[in-house]
């Protein structure tokens, strides 16, 4: 009996840039070339302008934890209570991960707290963008 | 144009809560019937069909009725309130003379209820799912913690909006709990997702509802006391909460909540009972600030003030709400039937001579929504 696992995405053509990404080890963001705009979730045009004309570029990885929640209730693929967390990455957008390598609790969990990308492979196929907490020795090497 | 419809029936399903002998398609049937029971109108009557849920279709088969005019938007819990703005304008264009509206679901006994699914390729499957929430309680509060920490609230501002509307239930045979409640009892119960605990989320429970519509000029042969609709809004933003353009207010509560007010030429002054969704007990604190009632940040003051309890300058959530009264997913319609009860005078916590009742939805979590405003005058 393997444990039961989490639900993995099913990247589209339209997406399939993010998760090559992922498995790759690089958090990939679009932009707009015309009005630099930074966007997610993927698509191949502009949601400020409209244009197809949107490039494919590394994110930093940097991010800040904007909202959460903790979920006690049971979950396949999951231990309960964990936290279920947007962050707001350097670049502008936002997105929906888990927080790892931290205590799943209100006190260890502040608000505006810097983070950084930690992949977690969860298959062959798909690995995710997780964040933990920002380590002192990625702040000095910037 | 402002009050040229107006609601001429309006029922819930005759139980409410746990209604495990009845399927869903009967509960959009047994509100249907009670309805037209309370607008002295006959199936034949009906030549306009709106629901959410199920399929026009399947409604309108199911109940022997030959629509010219049909409106199957679904968006959520909010979709009945644009049944009504949509269906006001048909009846104004001449689409059709007289529309039902249904909604009955299997909320809790899941009799006769199809499955929902999200497919792992959709944008929600791919960069939500994958991180763990389970429904509504992990998701439409998911954006509640920064907006605290943007206007300095706590828990015990969240856990009081759940302890008034119960003080409204107390007064409702009909809610599914009445006994009362205190900050200390809400903060106590069972942690959901924290910061949510059990009595700060709504109820599951089965039931349904149903109105009809007609025009002003036929409302007048008929029995019951006609409310009009005055005004109306509707707005989307987002299927995922996690892209909400601003986690401390709702661009979809604003929108609607603008072109409701715009349409109705009313002022905030002039509303006297109000209805704010409220699936989890937060959502009356955005509602009033992105409403306009109070400003930004200011609505925890309001409720601590008690301007929105029994006794209160504004009276919300009047039935005991989402939190109380019942919720069997697609709440919109017995917020609805409660500003439709107190404008006809009969509701079991009446609101002395109330005129004006403005009635907010939402739909998906903080991804649609729909105002509707009625009077029991023509303005
Ligand atoms: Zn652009």
């Amino acid at each position: 009996m393997t444990a039961p696992k989490r639900p993995l995405p099913q990247p589209t053509p339209e997406t399939a840039h993010f998760w090559n990404g992922t498995l790759e080890g690089e958090l990939r963001l679009q932009r707009c070339t015309s009005c630099e705009e930074s966007y997610f979730p993927p698509r191949p045009f502009c949601p400020s302008c409209g244009t197809r004309d949107v490039e494919v570029y590394p994110a930093s990885g940097r991010a800040r934890l904007y909202s959460y929640v903790i979920n006690h209730r049971a979950m396949p693929g999951f231990e309960s209570p964990y936290a279920i967390a947007v962050v707001e990455l350097e670049e502008g957008p936002r997105m929906m991960t888990n927080i790892v390598e931290c205590p799943q609790t209100p006190e260890a969990l502040v608000l505006d707290m810097e983070l950084e990308v930690a992949f977690q492979t969860m298959s062959d196929e798909i690995t995710l963008p997780l964040f933990k907490p920002r380590s002192p020795a990625a702040e000095t090497s910037e | 144009m402002r009050c040229a419809v107006a609601i001429v029936g309006a029922a819930e399903t005759t139980e409410l809560g746990k209604i495990p002998d009845l399927s869903q398609i009967q509960l959009h049937a047994d509100a249907a019937l009670n309805t037209l029971a309370d607008a002295g109108l006959g199936l034949r009557d009906i030549d306009g069909l709106a629901t959410a849920g199920e399929s026009p279709t399947a409604v309108a088969h199911y109940l022997g009725i030959v629509p010219s005019w049909v409106d199957g938007t679904a968006v959520g819990g909010c979709s009945f309130m644009l049944h009504v703005r949509h269906a006001a304008a048909a009846i104004e264009a001449g689409l059709c003379t007289t529309v039902l509206i249904t909604h009955g679901e299997s909320g809790r006994s899941q009799v006769g209820r199809a499955g929902h699914s999200m497919s792992s390729a959709s944008l929600v499957g791919q960069f939500e799912m994958p991180y763990g929430p389970m429904g509504p309680p992990t998701m439409f509060t998911l954006p509640v913690l920064r907006y605290m920490k943007e206007y300095g609230i706590g828990e015990a501002d969240l856990a009081r909006v759940a302890v008034i509307q119960r003080e409204w239930a107390a007064m409702n045979p009909r809610a599914s709990y009445r006994d009362p409640i205190s900050i200390e009892d809400v903060l106590e119960s069972r942690m959901i997702a924290y910061p949510f605990r059990k009595l700060m989320c709504c109820l599951v429970t089965d039931g349904g509802g149903a109105l009809i519509l007609t025009s002003a000029e036929r409302a007048k042969d008929l029995s019951t006391s006609p409310v009009y609709v005055v005004g109306s809004g509707e707005a989307v933003e987002t299927p995922m909460v996690s892209q909400m353009e601003d986690f401390t207010s709702s661009r979809a509560f604003r929108l609607a909540g603008q072109a409701a007010f715009a349409s109705s030429g009313i002022a905030h002054a002039d509303v006297d009972h109000l209805m704010i969704y409220d699936a989890f007990a937060h959502l009356p604190l955005y509602g009033l600030e992105d409403l306009g009632f109070v400003k930004r940040g200011e609505a925890a003051a309001f409720v601590r003030d008690r301007n929105t309890a029994p006794g209160g300058a504004l009276p919300l959530n009047t039935n005991g709400g989402g939190l109380s009264y019942m919720h069997s997913g697609m709440y919109g319609m017995y917020a609805l039937q409660e500003s439709v009860r107190q404008l006809r005078g009969r509701a079991a916590a009446q609101v002395k001579e109330a005129s004006i009742s403005l009635c907010l939805g939402v739909g998906g979590m903080f991804g649609a929504s729909g105002v509707v405003i009625l009077s029991n005058e023509i303005l």
